[in-house]
């Protein structure tokens, strides 16, 4: 059984047709790329995922349930997570509290101090740096605060938005691993991302969008050497 | 594109220098009659009752803009009524003159009442003028808000009348503290002590719990929030139940202090109050309360040494003054944009 299931997405910006009959699926703990040039709707899926957007027709199901009229926080509280698009940390804010916003809808202490615990173990540098103004830090540190963020509340799934974007290569790299170990801890994940070798290569399955239709679909070992993708990516 | 007149270097010797005029032009109304220490010091204290009402109305103003980029021109009027809810429960339990129960609990009552009904009524202010204007272009909320500032006054109009209404003086006790020349009323301790203990609670608030947190993190990046399960109507509701209560306090504060209210008087106020967030950085907490102290301050002393004719003139002159050379306000961060 999949655990996110997107059912013939139709999004709209006002008359503009974004997602057109979008159908996708993450199964549990499964890592799935979602790949596609500027532009193509990655975001937008995102956003419909989250419900920050609402489709026009089409179905959003999530664990078993039908959420495509929930409100976002009521996706966020049944396990979903996001790393959004160049991290958009609470700038002014502590790391600590940052991680505290991430965990807003876990309101039970004893798991929270779990949760904080988990994610010091995984990243030993938050809690070194706990006080510190988000803002402050490089970005490769930011990219760590937001993944530590979005595992705050336990998800069970975990969406990523470029997490390579704006990052050296070196942290891109490392982002990655990161996204492996988290991904290997059970964590479903879907990872939206133009750089498709990099995401291709740690993922189980791949979708390919080009102007908010999927064009291309399968295992990620198949993708990686499909004719079709770089067509997908050099537009036809 | 950047219009600002002033820039860099410029604009940090105008400040300095203005700052140090201010003082200049204080010290020698303070030192030209030795006698007039007296009234510098009384000034302060009319200064700092003023200005703790002008905070308290600020606060609301810079709250409300940080989290929604809206300038709320009614919260003056919120203000108003909170003013004269205050002035029911007075009437309620036997008027101005001879009030039938305890000093204590009639004027907790006041506060409470206002402050309660001041808060919902901003709630509702926002559920229904700006809540459906969300995502309209910024003029739409803005030109909303000004309506239902005149619907709240109208209001206040028809159900009031046009005539002054009068807390009783010295409700709260007659006497006062004298040191040396300058005598602080019972009142004034009582109003400015209150508006401390107000802004105290504000600040823990906001720094440390749950929801004070959700609200910072909501001004900063409300799409964010939401991506943290944030309920943002919930926490936008909540900041203008906050504002909107302290605005109801500042209300009945100012009765208390100078006893007549009407249905006008938030109108003034309320540009005064934002003033005082521009000055002090609006969108910051803390800005808002230096604002409002500066404001009041220099509104007395304008009536105190110059004309009470003057004193508007002075305390917009000082906001023209401070956006010129620091036009994100005192305590204020420059806008940052984002890429």
């Amino acid at each position: 059984m999949s655990l996110l299931r997107l059912a013939g997405v139709n999004t709209y910006y006002g008359e503009i047709h974004i997602l057109q009959n979008l159908t996708l699926d993450v199964g549990e703990g499964e890592l799935v790329s979602l790949l596609g040039g500027n532009a193509s709707g990655k975001s937008t899926t995102l956003k419909t995922i989250l419900g920050l957007v609402r489709p026009r027709t089409g179905a959003v199901e999530f664990a078993g349930e039908d959420v495509t009229q929930r409100a976002t926080s009521y996706r966020i509280a049944r396990g979903i997570a996001i790393v959004p698009e160049n991290r958009r940390l609470f700038a002014p804010m502590t790391v600590l509290e940052n991680l505290e916003m991430g965990a807003y809808l876990n309101r039970d202490g004893k798991g929270r101090k779990e949760d904080f615990e988990r994610v010091y173990t995984l990243f030993p540098f938050l809690h070194e740096r706990r006080h510190q103004l988000a803002g402050t830090l490089s970005g490769g540190e930011q990219q760590m605060v937001a993944m530590g963020r979005a595992l705050m509340s336990h998800p069970k799934l975990l969406l990523m938005d470029e997490p390579s974007m704006g990052l050296a290569p070196i942290l891109v790299e490392r982002s990655f691993e990161i996204i492996q170990q988290v991904h290997q801890a059970g964590v479903a994940m879907l990872v939206v991302e133009q750089n498709a070798n990099m995401a291709l290569s740690i993922a189980d399955r791949g979708y390919v969008l080009a102007t908010g239709r999927l064009v291309l679909e399968g295992p990620a070992k198949q993708l990686l050497e499909d004719e079709g993708l770089r067509k997908a990516y050099l537009g036809r | 594109m950047n219009l600002r007149l002033v820039r860099g270097r410029t604009a940090d010797v105008l400040f300095y220098a203005g700052i140090a005029a201010v003082v200049a032009l204080l010290l020698k109304e303070a030192l030209t009659n030795p006698g007039h220490w007296s009234l510098f010091f009384q000034l302060a204290v009319d200064g700092v009752t003023l200005g703790s009402v002008y905070a308290l109305i600020a606060i609301g103003y810079s709250m409300v803009y940080g989290i929604l980029k809206l300038l709320n021109f009614a919260h003056g009027d919120v203000y108003m009524v909170g003013a004269f809810i205050g002035y029911g429960i007075l009437t309620l339990f036997g008027g101005a003159a001879n009030w039938t129960i305890p000093v204590w609990l009639l004027v907790a009552l006041m506060f409470g009442a206002s402050m309660l009904g001041s808060g919902f009524l901003g709630v509702v202010i926002e559920r229904f003028a700006y809540r459906p204007l969300r995502d309209a272009p910024r003029l739409a909320p803005l030109i909303s808000a000004l309506g239902v500032s005149f619907f709240l006054q109208n209001s206040a109009l028809l159900l009031l009348g046009a005539q002054f209404r009068a807390y009783p003086f010295g409700l709260i006790g007659q006497g006062g503290v004298s040191i040396r020349t300058v005598f602080i009323s019972a009142t004034r301790i009582f109003v400015i002590a209150g508006a401390v203990v107000l802004m105290i609670v504000l600040t823990v608030f906001v720094r440390r719990s749950r929801l004070g947190k959700a609200m910072r993190a909501t001004s900063y990046d409300r799409e964010a929030a939401m991506m943290m399960g944030i309920d943002a109507d919930r926490v936008i509701a909540s900041t203008f139940f906050i504002g909107s209560a302290l605005a109801g306090a500042a209300g009945v504060m100012f009765g208390l202090v100078f006893t007549e209210i009407f249905h006008f008087m938030g109108f003034t106020a309320g540009l005064k109050g934002f003033t005082a967030a521009v000055v002090g950085g609006i969108g910051s907490i803390p800005g808002a309360m230096l604002g409002g102290l500066l404001i009041g301050l220099g509104e007395a002393y304008a009536t105190g040494y110059v004309s009470s004719t003057y004193q508007d003139l002075i305390v917009f002159s000082i906001l023209i003054f401070v956006i010129l050379v620091r036009p994100s306000g005192l305590l204020g961060t420059a806008a940052v944009q984002k890429v």
